[in-house]
């Protein structure tokens, strides 16, 4: 194949050139060039090879159902695999390579798979690589990797933005050829708000492809107009470089927007791509259709191209795809494409046309031009390398005749683009008429198809269906449609042609021949989902769009059946292929998700702390000072802070929920499995909640603040969850209450302040506005001081005397830097680990959702007087079994030994299999108090083997340590200190 | 998906999470076979194939608990009310 640029005509601004190259080479195309049509004006041919056999391959179509010129576009971290030539737009500078070759796309060492083709049939992944299985994964995957596959991802992050955005309207139209044009003009005029979708750079479909006329204008030109009419309208929305890909419930559609595709470089702010969510009343599906390949030896060899994108080179990009043509058709629509090679000046070496009595004016057209008809002939060869030099046929009386070419153009009849209309399950029908299948009557609702996606082929009908359409849509009369050129389009189905020489390629993606269609039918595939699985028939990245009916047609003849009753396999989204990072969006690294920050953080990170993540808040871990050489002589010299003077920790990220109405206090009691009704205002209390199941779900505290308020804490990690279940104990369990629940985590900012001068400290802090010492182990209290209302409960984790201090979230940040400065040492989720592990306090580690409250040492928290949620299950036996893993503490024998979390209670000399394992440690931290390592962990009948002496099986990191197993309460077990 | 809320309209279904089966109810705790009672509710669950009554939270809109009338082949909703009962 030898194509070149045409002297005049075509879309293109030939005054703006653009430099471009392929496989290093440099080359020239103009402004509104496809990657494809600049590299055919230039000559080249050969882009790209096979997935399997490493055939050369060419341009076949011009859009995006292109099964064969997949590239790699630009360099770096931008590049980027499989994208279609045929759909990218050149830019100054584009740098595009050919991909699946080695060491070069004219000479592929992979092509001795071509050879090796009996192996490479039908399933051959199932039958060649069965044994033995070790070998898949080292020997046999890394080699057909090597050997097969689709480009090279850039192997490095992206530098570009990607963009979610949504969008709603009355009315969608998907597709800008005319149907579309003409059901977004029908909308649009009405006033509904009209968004008008087509992934091409330019509207107008066929109509730019075409030498077509609409009100005695160029189609072309009747498509500018209507474009012009559309962006004038207010309501109306066009969205051109933008692939509506998918169709889901709720009349929810998803769509890509190729922002900056066709820049070198996004321009400063915007995304590369953008990713729509559209919400749509009523949609058009104006896909158009897509022409079909046809089944012959040689199919796929560089230089066979579809009849109707050899229209679309000439006619839109002013192209000549190669200078000596043939065209191979089966029905009247390749006959367009002869006038058109021969309005273009291509030599044309003869027309194939399968049927045997041909119109009188395409036979005077040939006689007309001198060019050679063969009635009642097809093609049955191609001969050539890595370019056409002929075809062979076979005419009307059997006789064979080779015809020199470079071109071959085949119109093989045209399948209705119906994918959209499948994603939410619709099946497509077959008609017999159009020999092709169109959107069944189960459409998504809200969805109406036009023009050709929906069988009528003819141009006229195209823009009557749109305009009815659209109006329909909308509730108007449809404007009158122009008048239209001739537009003839039959065509008899030609599915297979007897007697070819070479492979027939019926998937040219995935290299499926038509001889792996029949092994399929023999070896009984013969479903359409069988034969896709067995031979990967529409597995590959274009889903098929060329390859499926021609698949599908033949196993029909195989089996005997009709393709009405074969069927066809429907279509997923997305229509095209996506990039992870469009879905991805702007959530991506530390941004998968928001980062909530306390109030108090700025002064946290002030003072050099370190944070961790706690689900989506980052709490300060501990707090480094200079001369420190690791994070345990930090949290060490923090606990001891706590413990001998006075600390501060940021709670804020606890869940606080306010509970108000007369029945708060019934909430409580059948939320919490102990009793809260009894609880006396400006008093708190430690409650445990169980799920229904009889597990424990969360714990906190919980403070009566009037007689009918309440404020609940719940874990940091649970705050949502409790909260939901509130409101469905609430809401749906006893309707009739009167209670209110509100989230109020963010409203407020908590610290604890904990050690021994914990009491003085708040005394100086809030002076005359409240009088500390009066307030009691477990009480809660409310005051104003100066413009803040604060509320202090004093309780603790740490085991020493402590509070809780709380005021409006504004004020944290404040309070904090105001606690410190009067002496409190700032200690972080650490050492507040450690001190509740010296206390035996249970927290995350231990509420796992697989433990009781008996397990944790809390089962006589569950009160017998009252219902609560998780009663009945929580009294099941298999949930009383004293042999269940509970609560125990651990200390190493050897002092010496550090104890980590995860390891496995083993008896010392049982072998380390799991039917030995008595449970696990929960929970470990060094004790500056006591000196030594301490733990958590879960033992089977663990309350009654104080002073055993157990193995913790760790073969991970430390490997045995012997264990003393002891009561949980490390320090102060009689709570002297919360007095001090 | 979109689920109509009775105070928010139709929203997305990323605003709401599905808890389950609305057929069920939780048993009476007190009664003498509570223990199969409660095992059947929470436990046994039937997993239909057409339509289906679900408890629906709008947890990033009104926080209302709310019965959705779904059908779980074809995913049409029918109705979405409010699961408090007045
Ligand atoms: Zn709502």
């Amino acid at each position: 194949m030898s194509g070149y640029r045409l002297p005049g005509g075509g879309a293109i601004d030939r005054t703006r050139p653009l430099g471009f190259s392929f496989d290093g080479r440099p080359f020239q195309g103009y402004a509104g060039d496809t990657l494809a049509s600049a590299l055919l004006a230039e000559g080249v041919g050969l882009v790209a090879r096979s997935f399997k056999y490493h055939r050369p391959r060419g341009v076949v179509t011009a859009g995006s159902e292109e099964p064969n010129a997949l590239v790699e576009l630009r360099t770096g971290a931008r590049r980027e695999p499989n994208t279609k030539a045929t759909t990218v737009e050149i830019y100054d500078g584009l740098k595009a390579a050919s991909q699946n070759r080695w060491p070069s796309l004219g000479f592929d060492v992979g092509a001795v798979n071509s050879l090796l083709s009996p192996v490479f049939v039908a399933g051959f992944y199932y039958k060649t690589f069965m044994w033995p299985a070790a070998f898949w994964e080292k020997v046999y995957e890394p080699a057909i990797r090597k050997a097969a596959g689709l480009g090279r991802g850039a192997g490095l992050p992206d530098p570009d933005l990607y963009e979610k955005a949504n969008a709603f309207c009355d009315v969608l139209v998907i597709g800008g050829g005319p149907a579309g044009l003409a059901a977004a003009l029908a909308a649009g005029r009405s006033g509904a708000r009209t968004i008008l979708a087509d992934e091409d750079f330019l509207f107008g479909g066929r109509l730019n492809a075409e030498r077509l006329e609409i009100a005695e204008k160029a189609g072309a030109d009747w498509a500018a107009e209507a474009v012009a009419e559309l962006a004038s309208l207010p309501h109306v929305t066009l969205m051109p470089r933008t692939t509506v890909f998918g169709v889901y419930d709720g009349e929810t559609y998803a769509a890509l927007e190729r922002v900056a595709d066709h820049l070198a470089v996004p321009p400063p702010h915007q995304p590369r791509q953008r990713l729509w969510r559209i919400q749509a009343r009523q949609s058009v599906l104006a896909a158009g259709a897509i022409e079909r390949p046809l089944v012959f030896g040689g199919n796929d060899r560089p230089g066979v191209m579809s009849a109707a994108a050899v229209r679309a080179y000439l006619n839109r990009f002013a192209v000549a795809p190669g200078r000596r043509a043939a065209v191979f058709t089966t029905g009247d629509d390749g006959w367009k494409t002869v006038a058109d090679l021969i309005e273009a000046g291509v030599e044309i070496a003869a027309v194939i046309d399968a049927r045997t009595g041909i119109a009188h004016d395409h036979e005077a057209l040939a006689a007309a031009h001198d060019i050679r008809l063969f009635a009642g002939a097809v093609v049955t060869g191609t001969r050539g390398g890595r370019a056409l030099h002929a075809v062979q046929i076979r005419d009307a009386g059997g006789g064979t005749r080779t015809i020199a070419c470079d071109l071959l153009a085949v119109a093989g009849g045209w399948n209705p683009n119906v994918a959209l209309s499948t994603h939410l399950g619709g099946k497509p029908e077959w008609r017999a008429d159009i020999a092709g299948f169109v959107p069944g009557p189960a459409l998504p609702p809200g969805m109406a198809v036009a023009g050709a996606c929906a069988g009528r082929m003819n141009l006229g009908d195209c823009l009557a269906d749109g305009f009815r359409l659209g109006a329909a849509a909308t509730g108007t009369t449809p404007p009158e449609a122009p008048e239209t050129g001739p537009d003839a389009t039959t065509a008899t189905p030609l599915w297979r042609i007897a007697g070819t020489r070479g492979k027939c390629f019926v998937d040219f993606q995935h290299d499926v021949t038509d001889r792996d269609v029949a092994l399929a039918a023999r070896e009984g595939f013969r479903s359409v989902e069988h034969l896709k699985r067995y031979t990967t028939l529409g597995m590959a990245t274009d889903q098929g769009k060329t390859a499926n009916l021609n698949g599908h047609a033949l196993m029909a003849a195989l089996t005997g059946r009709g393709i009405a009753e074969t069927g066809t396999t429907r279509f997923r989204p997305p229509y095209v292929p996506v990039a992870i990072g469009a879905l991805a969006g702007p959530h991506r690294g530390p941004d998968f998700k928001p980062t909530r920050l306390t109030a108090a953080h700025g002064f946290s990170a002030e003072m050099g702390a370190v944070f961790t993540e706690a689900g989506q808040w980052l709490r300060p871990q501990y707090y480094p000072r200079p001369g420190e050489s690791d994070w345990l002589e930090s949290v060490t010299r923090e606990v001891k802070a706590v413990r001998g003077d006075v600390g501060i920790c940021d709670v804020s990220t606890l869940g606080r929920i306010e509970i108000q109405g007369p029945d708060a206090r019934h909430l409580l009691d059948l939320a919490y499995c102990n009793m809260f009704s009894t609880l006396a205002v400006g008093r708190a209390r430690y409650g445990v909640m169980l799920r229904e199941d009889g597990f424990v779900m969360d714990d906190g505290t919980t403070a009566r603040l009037g007689p009918e308020h309440f404020v609940m804490s719940t874990t940091t990690a649970n705050a949502a969850r409790v909260m939901q279940h509130l409101d469905f104990l609430r809401q749906v369990l006893r309707p009739e209450w009167d209670v209110q629940c509100a989230s109020a985590t963010e409203h407020w900012a908590m610290f604890a302040v904990a050690g021994p001068r914990s009491r003085a400290l708040l005394q100086d802090l809030l002076g005359d506005a409240f009088d500390v010492a009066g307030l009691p182990h477990m009480g809660a209290a409310e005051f104003r001081w100066g413009r803040a209302r604060v509320r202090l409960f004093r309780l603790s984790f740490s085991g020493e005397r402590a509070y809780e201090i709380a005021v409006p979230a504004r004020f944290g940040q404040a309070l904090m830097r105001r606690i410190c400065d009067l002496g409190a040492t700032p200690y972080g989720t650490e050492a507040l680990g450690v001190m509740r592990i010296e206390k035996g306090h249970v927290s995350g580690p231990e509420l796992n959702g697989q433990t009781t409250a008996a397990d944790l040492g809390l089962g006589r928290m569950m009160s017998k007087k009252k219902d609560f949620i998780g009663r009945v299950l929580a009294g099941r036996p298999g949930l009383c079994d004293p042999a269940r893993p509970a609560l125990v503490g651990l200390k190493p024998v050897d002092r010496g030994r550090r104890l980590r979390g995860g390891g496995h209670f083993l008896r010392p000399g049982a072998a380390p299999v799991i039917a030995n394992a008595e449970g696990h440690v929960t929970s470990a931290a060094y004790s500056p108090g006591l000196g030594h390592w301490i733990a958590l962990g879960l033992l089977a009948h663990g309350p009654s083997r104080h002073g055993e002496t157990m193995l913790v099986h760790d073969p991970l990191r430390d490997g045995d340590t012997l264990v003393e197993i002891c009561d949980p309460v490390f320090l102060d077990p009689e709570g002297s200190r919360l007095h001090a | 998906m979109r689920l109509s809320c009775p105070f928010c309209g139709p929203r997305d279904s990323a605003e709401f999470t599905i808890l389950g089966d609305a057929g069920v109810t939780r048993p009476d705790p007190d009664a003498p076979d509570a223990p199969a009672a409660f095992f059947e509710a929470v436990y046994l669950r039937d997993n239909p194939a057409g339509p289906h009554r679900e408890y629906w939270y709008h947890g990033a809109g009104c926080r209302q608990w709310l019965v959705v009338g779904r059908d779980t082949v074809t995913h049409e909703i029918f109705d979405v009310t409010l699961a408090r009962r007045p």
